[in-house]
């Protein structure tokens, strides 16, 4: 047993962690969120060209062959960067669910060009009343001849707005709510009947409401099998749950540092108001957190990386609900022990704490993610 | 010991809840139930309304300076049915803070100056007590008042000032000497906030709104007869008015019409197929609110009684401001978590007046996460509950 990253693990870690420092204050990351599309194309370019693109794919396609491991890695780091570019939408989701599901034609298509920074992908899954569930599919695609005819809304799609193709899930038969019957297909998101209503959410990044009018699409548009792509969303998810979780790491560790060098130079009542044990407390529950949530993160890329089964759901939940527990324990206290400047926007500690909280409600809640544990 | 209302509070809480029937305007109402930013005339037109109606605005005021002068139960009566009936929350800072002060320690003139229109909401007030090194120790502040002939001559800086850009006028506490114990250098001054030397900045929190500011202060010159009180005085003035602003803030029936909102929420949300009402986690986590808040109003009620028979509030309004804003924080945290999904989307213009898109999700989800967090200063304002724990500790357990 070694618990530690390899070499390869800490060097990209080590590159990653420069470029933020180097190419990712916090200014700049608030400029780029609040304009035009959200993030830089520029830097896009430039996480292609060191590689961040391919971390988790086969070295078949371009990719490094990391896995979940080189994902823990590069997320961790983003937490930590508060980045805004669509690396969760168009690698994590995008690019796992045609690595996992996409047939040997797909990948060969796609992979290189996501690796290369030339095409970007999003998944849509999010229905209107869905809420978490993955199997309330509402959307339908009914086959017309050769082609299919996707009808439907989908919610909250991450970077659709400047995604060049879009996954969408779908009813191909059964009812609501069975596994069975959904099927996943690539659309292009200039696609005949596909609108989009682009949005910035809480936390600074993009996302979409899209509306699919009988949008025609041919038969190799279909990803993975016909009503089989249930435990293949479920995969991605869950890969995506624990990448998240990652990235909960780098912004709770950010969250513990600058609240515990607020309470080092904030002086209250003639002192540093570190001097006061409560609040040690408090930075101390901050610090016990993130090392736990650091260690079922880890856990859950294990598992995710050993494939399908109730150990990889019960990991994933059970980091999942570490991060939910991390938007009271880190990101409130983080909020109150800085006081008044705690709630303004111009202190990057409330941009923290607004990616943590939204993170809870990503992929399932606490509560979600506590019962999906009891039940596995 | 009686829950009930006598005969004659029954009969008030009629009246009340008539009155605010037909005279609380639609416009404001949906406003506040929809969690839609208000504007000053939206306060200034619901508080001259209620001025008219015999001094309603002022519950807490004597009937000899225009009050109703009501008992502690017909205010609670009141505070009820407002809440129930989505109320704003009128302006504290004239009507609960201000008046009981220049009441108790102001001149005559003070109180013939100031008092009608405060009552009137013809002049607005703001609280200039915090400075940038002076929050929850506000001791050491910092701004200085310096007699020169019939005026004093401020300089410093106030900050997080609620309603700053809104205001007429701003009490404030100021340094008049540096002797002694620092307490006792601080004295209850009132600035015109249009006196050349006055600026005022805005401070935009993290729900993109501006409702606080920095007030810089150079060279302002301020007349004698706006100090209030003796000078050195303004340290017992300004604890004596902090006990209002806290019990003010625990805002009971506030929460209990918010969680009829959540409950409406999640009746509408739909998980698995059903209301999520329905979901026995969702359910276990609004029983749970509505308990703590159970709690908290039976000790409201408590400490009411305890005050018709005359007693001043003590640590018992730093029970009620941490409690009520620990109630009221668990209220938007669930409210937010209600939506799922629907609470990331940030639209700005959904949290103003006048914006008629259709809503992406649920109607009114995409003010829900910018008020959790905005009401995480509910925690650090009116004496953080760090600061009240600390009073309850001395007071309460003598340590
Ligand atoms: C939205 C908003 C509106 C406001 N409106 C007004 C207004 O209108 N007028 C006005 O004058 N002020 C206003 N305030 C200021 C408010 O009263 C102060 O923010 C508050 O007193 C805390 O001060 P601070 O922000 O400087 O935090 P600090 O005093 O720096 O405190 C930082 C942290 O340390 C903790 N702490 C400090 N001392 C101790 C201790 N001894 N023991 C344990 N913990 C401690 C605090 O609880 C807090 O968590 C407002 C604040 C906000 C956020």
């Amino acid at each position: 047993m070694n618990l530690e990253f390899t070499e390869e693990m800490v060097m990209l870690q080590d590159s990653v962690n420069k470029f933020l420092q180097n190419e990712y204050d916090f200014e700049t990351r608030q400029g780029l969120s609040k304009t035009g599309v959200g993030y830089s194309e520029e830097n896009w370019q430039n996480f292609a060209d060191m590689g961040l693109l391919g971390i988790p794919f086969e070295e078949q396609y371009g990719g490094f062959g990391f896995g979940q491991t080189g994902l823990i890695v590069v997320m961790e780091a983003i937490g930590k960067g508060l980045v805004v570019e669509p690396y969760l939408a168009s690698v994590v989701l995008g690019g796992l669910l045609i690595q996992r599901a996409g047939n040997e034609e797909q990948k060969e298509a796609l992979l290189p060009e996501l690796i290369g920074g030339n095409l970007k992908l999003a998944f849509a899954y999010v229905e209107r009343q869905s809420r978490y569930n993955l199997t309330d599919v509402e959307f339908t695609a009914e086959k017309k001849g050769q082609k299919y005819c996707l009808s439907g809304s989908k919610s909250v799609v991450f970077n659709a707005e400047t995604a060049d193709k879009i996954i969408v899930s779908a009813r191909t038969s059964g009812d609501n709510f069975t596994e069975s019957g959904i099927s996943l297909f690539i659309v292009d998101k200039n696609a005949a009947g596909l609108s989009s209503r682009d949005y910035q959410t809480v936390d600074g990044l993009r996302a979409s409401e899209l509306t699919f009018d009988n949008v025609m699409v041919d038969m190799d548009a279909l990803v993975g099998d016909v009503d089989g792509a249930f435990s293949d969303i479920e995969y991605v998810i869950d890969a995506a749950s624990a990448a998240i979780c990652a990235e909960g790491v780098g912004v709770v560790t950010q969250l513990r540092e600058k609240t515990v060098e607020y309470l080092k130079t904030r002086k209250q009542f003639d002192q540093a108001i570190g001097n006061f044990q409560i609040l040690q407390h408090r930075c101390v529950d901050m610090f016990m957190t993130e090392e736990q949530m650091r260690s079922l993160t880890y856990l859950a890329a294990i598992k995710v990386a050993e494939g399908d089964g109730a150990e990889r759901t019960k990991s994933v939940s059970a980091a999942k609900v570490y991060l939910g527990d991390a938007r009271s324990i880190v990101g409130e206290q983080a909020a109150q022990l800085h006081g008044g400047i705690g709630v303004t926007d111009e202190l990057d500690v409330a941009h923290y704490v607004k990616r943590l909280t939204m993170m809870n409600a990503l992929f399932g809640d606490r509560d979600y993610h506590l019962q999906r544990f009891s039940q596995a | 010991m009686d829950l009930n209302y006598s005969p004659e509070e029954k009969a008030f809480q009629l009246e009340v809840r008539d009155f605010l029937k037909e005279n609380y305007p639609k416009d404001i109402q949906q406003k506040v139930a929809k969690g839609i930013a208000l504007k000053k005339d939206d306060y200034v037109r619901w508080q001259k309304i209620l001025a008219n109606k015999d001094g309603w605005v002022a519950p807490g005021w004597p009937a000899e300076y225009g009050g109703p002068g009501w008992t502690p139960v017909q205010k609670y009566i009141f505070d009820e049915e407002c809440g129930a009936a989505n109320c704003l929350r009128t302006v504290a800072f004239g009507l609960v803070m201000l008046a009981p002060v220049l009441m108790k320690f102001g001149t005559v003139e003070q109180r013939e100056k100031y008092l009608g229109d405060i009552l009137n909401s013809d002049v607005w007030w703001c609280q200039g007590y915090s400075e940038p090194n002076a929050g929850s120790d506000l001791a050491s502040l910092q701004t200085k008042a310096e007699r020169n002939g019939d005026h004093y001559i401020v300089n410093g800086s106030k900050t997080w000032t609620t309603h700053g850009h809104y205001a007429d006028m701003m009490f404030t506490l100021v340094r008049t000497s540096q002797e002694d114990r620092k307490q006792k250098g601080i004295s209850f001054l009132l600035i015109d906030m249009t006196s050349p030397g006055v600026t005022t900045t805005p401070i935009i929190t993290v729900d993109g709104m501006h409702v606080v500011n920095q007030i810089f202060l150079e060279d302002v010159k301020v007349p004698v007869e706006n100090l209030v009180g003796q000078e050195g005085e303004g340290w017992s003035i300004a604890k004596s008015l902090l006990m209002h602003e806290r019990t003010y803030i625990a805002q009971v029936p506030r929460s209990k019409k918010q969680i009829v909102r959540l409950k409406e929420l999640a009746s509408k949300e739909r998980y698995n197929g059903k209301p999520l009402i329905e979901d026995a986690n969702f359910k276990a986590k609004i029983s749970a609110v509505e308990i703590e808040l159970m709690a908290l109003e039976m000790t409201n009620m408590r400490v009411l009684s305890k005050l018709s028979s005359g007693d001043a509030p003590g640590a018992e309004s730093s029970l009620l401001k941490v409690k009520g804003t620990e109630v009221q924080q668990a209220i938007t945290a669930l409210l937010m978590e209600a939506v799922g999904y629907f609470g990331m989307p940030y639209v700005k213009e959904s949290m103003t007046e006048g914006w008629q898109e259709a809503p992406i999700g649920p109607e009114e989800a995409s003010v829900l996460a910018p008020h959790y967090l905005d009401w995480r200063k509910s925690s650090i304002y009116g004496g953080s509950n760090e600061i009240q724990k600390n009073i309850m500790a001395k007071a309460v357990l003598g340590f």
